[in-house]
């Protein structure tokens, strides 16, 4: 029997929760593929990670203990290959995480295995895996094979599974040795985001985001007000951060702040990137507007204008005086 | 001491692109063609230690890529790059990001810098994946998405700060020669002078045949690690669209925002 090998994330001890959508990913093609789902957990602190991995479905815990704790690229890789020859799976899950990104094409390169990243959704046909990812800043979509290989290694769009929920338990718990390899780089302490400067963007009801279609620095100032007028809070997308327009706090986005309490979200230039997506695609209403019909953010938006920002901004001034 | 940057060309589709006759691909008549946000970035960086490390440092732009994508390289020049480097094969038609990577790899055996820089990503694909695949391939020690570096070339390493979610960041520092993938917002990458446009120009590109990278077709095409079965335009979910002149378009839009609030209240 084959194996689908779920690589678990964690951070400082927690689990990312990303990590069950994977097991869901995983489960959803287990038989097809007649293949055990074994969850591998590296590094430090496993076992106090295993109760939330104890799931339905899943056959087998592997705790994979490495010399440090912290995250280490070489490290995570060299345990990725190790379990890959101990257990030859046929299907290797990793997050496409900052940290997925990190590890997994190192396993893939290094083992010469099959290899799709940033996938969205999996299937069978036959003994072919294929794996469905975006192209093109999300206006078309790839599927890929990957023919003469083994073992196939893809990292897991998040967001695109549910969590795998369903307590299971008494699957074995497995400790692998793995050889150590010299370690390159050093972990040498986390930086924590500043704290809230200014605003809570995450605390907000209604969010007006600008993004890079706004196209001047001039207009943050602009649509800060316009938001001010309609008791909305300003965010924006990175590329506004990068370019020193507003403060980091106001980003909304994987690698910024999330739009936990938004109802309203109403995107100005915003292409809809898949990072900036993470952090506002559950609002309940997106409006977006952008002059790119076939823009990513509509296929996320209740309603849609095709417009130029700034000339419906200054429309709009006038109606929110 | 050599830097070598690792730049694409992206594509960004028309409005009105077409498929491929193959349904494999894109047909690139749609297409404008541009250097890869991330490695504007990766460039600029190269750029500032060779401008504070002093005299001796080259900054090389490497890309795998055909004849058009010279002119991307020719930017990075008129930037400030001190040579360019592209390599082309006919087998790399419909190539494979790992095949890229063992090109790349490839071309850094041969230019035995101190330090690779690439971007994240590309913004077409998002695939993510080359820095680290190439730095695999040479066994040399990576990190992936750094948003703050310091390159000491003398004591051989760097201190980086890599950007994790939610804002977090970590800071490492690792043994050089090494490959890092660099994340936007690191620096504000310059625009290229006129002068700089005029002196790339003067500037070379070299075109090693995989010959002289002392490696083949048939190694590359069999690394291909995926292969495109079909490509197509999803059917996503549409939104209700608010159409009219603009000033239709505030108005509607104003009374639709005005209503989702006054529902709340
Ligand atoms: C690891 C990682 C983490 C990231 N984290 C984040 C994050 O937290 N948040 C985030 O936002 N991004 C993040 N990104 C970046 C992300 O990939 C995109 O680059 C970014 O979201 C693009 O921002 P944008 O939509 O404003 O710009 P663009 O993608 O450039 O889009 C601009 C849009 O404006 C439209 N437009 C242009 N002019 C006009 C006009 N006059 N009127 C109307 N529309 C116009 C264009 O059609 C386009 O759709 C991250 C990337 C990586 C790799
Ligand atoms: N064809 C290429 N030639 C040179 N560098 C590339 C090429 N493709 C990708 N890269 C580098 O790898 C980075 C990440 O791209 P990708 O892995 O394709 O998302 C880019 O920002 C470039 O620095």
């Amino acid at each position: 029997m084959s194996a689908i090998l779920v690589i678990a994330e964690h951070r400082r001890g927690v689990l990312r929760p990303v990590t069950l959508e994977l097991v869901t990913a995983a489960l959803a093609v287990r038989e097809e593929l007649r293949a055990r789902v074994e969850i591998a957990i590296i590094g430090g602190g496993a076992d106090a990670l295993t109760p939330a991995l104890s799931l339905e479905g899943v056959d087998e815990l592997l705790l994979v203990p490495t010399p440090i704790d912290a995250f280490q690229p070489e490290c995570h890789a060299a345990a990725g290959e190790a379990l890959i020859a101990a257990r030859r799976p046929r299907l290797v899950l990793i997050p496409h995480s900052v940290d997925g990104i990190s590890y997994a094409p190192a396993i893939a390169a290094t083992g010469g295995h099959g290899y799709a990243s940033d996938v969205s959704a999996l299937r069978c046909e036959g003994a072919d895996i294929v794996a469905t990812r975006s192209a093109y800043r999300e206006k078309a979509r790839v599927e890929l094979d990957f023919p003469g290989r083994q073992t196939v290694v893809i990292t897991v769009r998040p967001g695109s599974f549910l969590p795998a929920t369903r307590a299971g338990g008494g699957m074995p718990v497995t400790t692998l040795a793995v050889p150590g390899v010299p370690l390159n780089s050093e972990h040498c302490g986390f930086i924590e985001p500043e704290p809230e400067a200014d605003v809570d963007v995450s605390a907000a009801e209604f969010l007006v985001a600008v993004g890079r279609g706004i196209g001047e620095q001039a207009m943050t100032g602009e649509v800060a007000q316009l938001a001010g007028r309609m008791g909305a809070t300003l965010a924006c997308s990175r590329p506004i951060v990068d370019a020193g327009w507003l403060p980091k706090s106001r980003q909304i986005g994987q690698s910024g702040r999330t739009a936990t309490n938004c109802r309203l979200y109403l995107a100005l230039g915003i292409s809809g990137a898949v990072q900036h997506l993470a952090g506002m695609k559950h609002v309940e209403t997106v409006i977006a507007v952008n002059r790119d019909p076939d823009a990513a953010i509509f296929s996320v938006a209740r309603f849609g204008l095709v417009a130029d920002v700034a000339e419906l901004v200054a429309e709009l001034r006038a109606l929110f005086p | 001491m050599r830097i070598l940057v690792g730049v694409k060309q992206v594509l960004n589709l028309d409005e009105e692109f077409e498929m491929r006759g193959d349904g494999l691909d894109v047909d690139q008549d749609y297409c404008d063609r541009a250097l890869n946000e991330w490695d504007d970035y990766a460039l600029e960086e190269a750029l500032r230690i060779r401008e504070r490390g002093g005299g001796d440092i080259e900054v090389v732009a490497a890309t795998v890529g055909g004849e058009e994508a010279t002119a991307e390289l020719r930017k990075c020049l008129a930037k400030g790059a001190d040579r360019g480097v592209r390599v082309w094969d006919d087998c790399l038609r419909d190539c494979d990001g790992m095949m890229v990577a063992h090109v790349l790899a490839a071309i850094v055996r041969r230019e035995d810098p101190a330090l690779v820089l690439t971007g994240v990503q590309g913004a077409d694909h998002g695939q993510a994946q080359t820095g680290v695949a190439v730095a695999a391939l040479l066994g040399w020690p990576w990190a992936a998405v750094v948003r703050a570096l310091e390159f000491s070339a003398d004591a051989g390493e760097a201190i980086a700060r890599r950007e994790l979610e939610g804002g977090l960041e970590e800071c490492i520092r690792i043994r050089c020669p090494a490959v890092l993938t660099i994340q936007v917002g690191i620096n504000t990458p310059r625009y290229a002078s006129l002068r700089g446009v005029t002196q790339a120009a003067g500037r070379p590109v070299d075109t090693p045949a995989f010959e002289r990278l002392g490696i083949d077709a048939a190694a590359i095409a069999s690394a291909r690690a995926s292969r495109v079965r079909r490509m197509y335009v999803p059917q996503k979910p549409r939104p209700r669209m608010i159409e009219g002149s603009v000033r239709e378009q505030a108005a509607e839009l104003a009374a639709l925002i005005r209503d989702i609030r006054g529902d709340r209240r």
